[in-house]
């Protein structure tokens, strides 16, 4: 295998010459990255993710003033050069705020995906591969999930499990799997009537062993699509739940609870909302234009 | 008289790096006559009866020094005029009707519609005309397939209802693209007969796609050879066997003949087809 | 036709197609009882796990244990827990779903109140979304990458990327606050309340019913933001599968034919392409309206809305465990219905499934 130096990279890349499959699939990648690139929703979303991630990262650095710090002598500001997006209730910066809210957006998304991307494969597998009982017994449990419209679903388990920011991620969590698991499961049952699974099965190899093995692997790339094309919904819950109050709690920076506060003076202060508000939009927007790119590039009939 | 006049037609299909020529630079009359288009797939069949109708998708370029339908510039007409020209002056027979039939609609109205469109609004005459088309198409019972969903009746039946369809306006150039090799080998017969009779019936000129040499051969007066985008061969279809070009004489050479049984076909040799391929 | 293929399996040669019909529907129907089960399951078992203690809920933190003894066998919590399922699920079927404390009315007589009240937005915000989505997703399914399309595409995008609650609020800053066009909270004047009989629960109509134009305007004034922001959201998820359905139909061979027979673009598209997509249509319109339902918990919350969303936003606030559990049950069932209701209409539209 080629060293990755500067040139070693060039030559790794070059379709021409390839040596394993993880250098194909690192060609892949590569080469549906450039194309999702080129396509301008897929660029602008990308470039706000990024922008996302940095201000998580680099908040201290971006920030202007410290997101907790309330000074009643300056509540209510309106946007000027002090204040970039004004001060809210308690006099506390609503710029460095939003900038420090952006890790909990992150963190959100992030680990929603984390839980709920397993937890739909192995359903979705398990009762894919299998089918019969243990198919209808896993896809009539989706089924019930699937009944109640995400955000409610969310509503009541955040409730059951009291506010805060980690029970909001596991109320969210529940509330998302049911749509990873049937996609996985559809999949899983193409997968399942395959030659090599077939194969596999006649080596005598375990059911557990075929599904961790063949069929979890398969089922992954377009799992991993979905995730991303989910992450707009994710975060417009997130902030429902942060604006209804069993979200995050103050004093955390969390961009819907921000809204819920400065709710009681947007007659006055529209710069308390509207910030915010522009926040959510614009990350939400984002991973909807990227999920569609994404889409694009794997599924090209849709494109054009 | 002629009934269709294309000179040196092309068809460009946009790609990735330009253009794909499909068709280029074809030739032919059509008059009252039954003229077979032959050729294996990809070789421009369907890209020349879709540009005869103006049927191809935006961004497809179509060019040529002359495509007359009786005597008017096609490529000139306004779409309006196309409107009225497809379906009443030229129709086409498309090759699968589970899918060229729409499946939600019963059959006898998507007859009806092409009555009403371009003979006249009235809807009483219109369900008495294609019933009567359904009965010329051999239907045994019209009254009964009127009714029927595109998915209730068989593949033979949904080829003879397009036929009807097409045939209900009184066309005078019938296009038909590989009308039957989507059916059974039992019923294509009957099928072709079918056509062949109405068409001729009406004086209308019949353009018959097909990749079978074989039938095109029994139901043509005259067959153009088409290969990679050119015609290789004008020919009658009597004088088929004195074919001069080797495609031609290669497809010929690869159909199966009952009296003189063979072990295996010969293949076409694409490499000395290819050498040929600068000739017109 | 199956006759000609000759693949009539034996079993089903002995089956009538009513019988076969009846088979089908009693087979969704089991299914939808298995569902209702598990989404009493579901909510018994959230009931369970709620944090706050069901008996200081009824009793008040600081009364005394013997009390505290009496309500807790009262409430039955000291029996089994499949005991408690079951006495639970027999409630539920009888129409109990116990008092709720911040009203002090049974909860099923609560939701009687407030059910209408959502059905009036959802109703008239499904009507003006899908008024407005078909016709724009079929014009951009019809004309693929060129301006229109990217358009509608963009104002799709903004509808699912931007919050309810939060658009909510912008019109009510602007029309509300600054205009003065439109009614604030609620939804009427206050000035009105009681004015006309109760007939339907649905104020615009019983202001018509009475003959009452100027109370049916002043409840119009209050119904329109909310309404156009549900249909807003609706619009934006109607457009965009309307537009890849039609996309997907105008690349049929029927599509073909139909523009062969000489037939204009639109009737090509209506009377051909669309008759196709109107099937999956009617899927996309019933979920779409059940999950009108998400928007209108914050919609409502913002606009004070005295419908389900604000009942339930308001039981979560105030741990008032009957109310959110009613609330999400009625939800869950409305979701069921809809869905039922699109499979049968599947089936009555679709001559191939009949
Ligand atoms: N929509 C399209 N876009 C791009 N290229 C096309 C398109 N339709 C046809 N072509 C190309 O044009 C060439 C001719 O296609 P055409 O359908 O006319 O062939 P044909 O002779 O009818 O073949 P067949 O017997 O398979 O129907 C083919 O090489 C095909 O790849
Ligand atoms: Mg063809």
């Amino acid at each position: 295998m080629h060293a990755l130096t500067r040139q070693g990279l060039r030559a790794y890349l070059d379709p021409q010459n390839v040596h394993s499959s993880r250098q194909a699939a690192a060609q892949g990648l590569v080469r549906g990255g450039i194309q999702i690139l080129r396509n301008p929703s897929g660029l602008i979303g990308a470039a706000i993710i990024v922008l996302l991630v940095l201000a998580a990262i680099l908040a201290p650095l971006l920030a202007t003033h410290n997101p907790y710090a309330q000074n009643l002598q300056q509540v209510l500001l309106p946007p000027g050069a002090d204040h970039w997006f004004g001060t809210d209730n308690l006099g506390r910066d609503i710029y460095s705020r939003i900038v420090y809210g952006a890790r909990a957006t992150l963190t959100i998304v992030c680990i929603v995906s984390v839980i709920v991307g397993p937890i739909g494969i192995i359903i979705g597998a398990t009762a894919g591969y299998f089918g019969g009982l243990v198919d209808t017994v896993l896809m009539r449990i989706t089924d019930v999930f699937l009944s109640l419209p995400s955000l409610v679903l969310a509503l009541a388990f955040a409730a059951a499990l009291g506010p805060g920011l980690d029970n909001a991620i596991i109320a969210i969590s529940f509330a998302t799997w049911p749509p990873i698991a049937r996609l996985a499961r559809a999949e899983a049952m193409t997968i399942r009537k395959s030659d090599y699974v077939a194969a596999a099965r006649m080596m005598q190899a375990s059911d557990l062993r075929i599904i961790l093995r063949q069929i979890i692997p398969m089922c992954t790339l377009s799992v991993v699509v979905r995730l991303t094309l989910n992450m707009a919904g994710v975060i417009l819950v997130a902030a429902g739940l942060g604006f209804l109050g069993v979200g995050a709690q103050p004093p955390l920076p969390e961009w819907g609870a921000m809204i819920a506060v400065g709710r009681q003076y947007m007659l006055d202060s529209w710069w308390t909302v509207t910030f915010p508000g522009l926040a959510i939009v614009a990350v939400s927007l984002a991973f909807n234009l990227f999920g569609d790119a994404l889409r694009d590039t794997l599924d090209p009939r849709s494109a054009r | 008289m002629t009934l269709l006049d294309i000179e040196n037609l092309r068809v460009r299909y946009p790609d990735t790096h330009g253009y794909y020529e499909a068709v280029r630079g074809i030739s032919f009359r059509l008059g009252s006559e039954r003229l077979g288009l032959v050729g294996e797939s990809g070789s421009g069949k369907s890209s020349v009866g879709r540009a005869i109708m103006r049927l191809l998708p935006d961004g497809v370029k179509i060019e040529a020094d002359r495509l007359d339908l009786e005597g008017e510039d096609i490529l000139a007409a306004p779409e309006k005029r196309m409107l009225f020209l497809r379906g009443k002056t030229m129709s086409m027979i498309l090759q699968d009707p589970r899918f060229s039939l729409n499946p939600l609609v019963p059959v006898g109205r998507q007859i009806m519609e092409v009555y009403l469109e371009h003979v006249k609004r009235d809807v009483t005459q219109a369900r008495a005309r294609a019933l009567e088309m359904l009965a010329q198409v051999r239907i045994n019972d019209p009254e009964r397939t009127f009714d029927l969903y595109p998915h209730e009746i068989s593949g033979g039946m949904g080829q003879r209802v397009m036929i009807a369809m097409m045939l209900i306006a009184g066309p005078r150039l019938v296009i038909a693209d590989e009308p039957t090799s989507a059916l059974d080998v039992t019923v294509r017969r009957s099928v072709l007969e079918i056509l062949d009779k109405l068409v001729t019936e009406t004086g209308a000129g019949l353009l018959l796609i097909s990749h079978d040499l074989a039938v095109v051969s029994q139901f043509c007066d005259r067959v153009l050879i088409l290969y990679k985008g050119r015609i290789v061969e004008e020919i009658d279809a009597r004088d088929l066997a004195r074919a001069r070009h080797p495609y031609t004489q290669a497809l010929l050479a690869s159909i199966p003949d009952m009296r003189h049984p063979r072990s295996h076909l010969p293949m076409l040799d694409r490499d000395a087809i290819a050498c040929l391929d600068s000739t017109p | 036709m199956t006759d000609d293929i000759g693949v009539t399996p034996a079993g089903l040669r002995k089956w009538s197609p009513s019988a076969l019909r009846a088979g089908r529907a009693i087979g969704v129907l089991s299914s939808i009882a298995l569902t209702l089960m598990g989404l009493l399951l579901l909510t018994f078992l959230l009931a369970r796990f709620l944090p706050a203690d069901p008996v200081y809920a009824i009793i008040g933190d600081n009364a005394d244990r013997d009390t505290y003894e009496r309500v807790y066998r009262e409430l039955g919590l000291d029996q089994p827990v499949y005991q408690q399922f079951f006495t639970y699920a027999l409630k539920v079927v009888t129409g109990d779903l116990g008092m709720s404390h911040i009203t002090g009315m049974p909860v099923v007589r609560d939701l009687l109140e407030v059910v209408p009240a959502t059905l009036e937005l959802a109703i008239v915000a499904i009507i003006l979304g899908s008024a407005a989505g078909i016709p724009l997703g079929v014009l951009a399914g019809t004309n693929q990458n060129k301006p229109i399309d990217h358009v509608v595409r963009i104002i799709g995008l903004i509808g699912y990327s931007t919050p309810a609650f939060w658009a909510g609020m912008g019109i009510l800053i602007i029309f509300y606050a600054q205009l003065g066009w439109i009614g604030g909270a609620g939804r009427q004047d206050p000035y009105f309340f009681g004015e006309v009989p109760t007939v339907t629960r649905l104020v615009t109509v019983d202001a018509l019913l009475a003959g009452r134009v100027d109370i049916f305007l002043d409840a119009l004034r209050y119904l329109v933001a909310p309404a156009l922001i549900l249909a807003y959201n609706a619009l934006a998820y109607i457009s965009r599968m309307t537009r890849s359905f039609m996309l997907e139909q105008m690349n049929q061979e029927y599509v073909v034919t139909a523009k062969a027979k000489g037939l204009s673009r639109g009737k090509v598209i209506w009377a051909h392409a669309f008759v196709n997509i109107r099937v999956q249509l009617v899927t996309i319109v019933a979920l779409t309206f059940g999950a009108m339902l998400e928007g209108a918990v914050l919609v409502e919350t913002v606009f004070a809305w005295p419908g389900l969303g604000q009942y339930l936003t308001r039981g979560l606030m105030f741990r008032d465990m009957n109310v959110v559990l009613g609330s999400v049950l009625v939800i869950g069932i409305f979701f069921i219905i809809l869905n039922m209701l699109a499979d049968f209409a599947y089936r009555q539209l679709d001559p191939r499934t009949r």
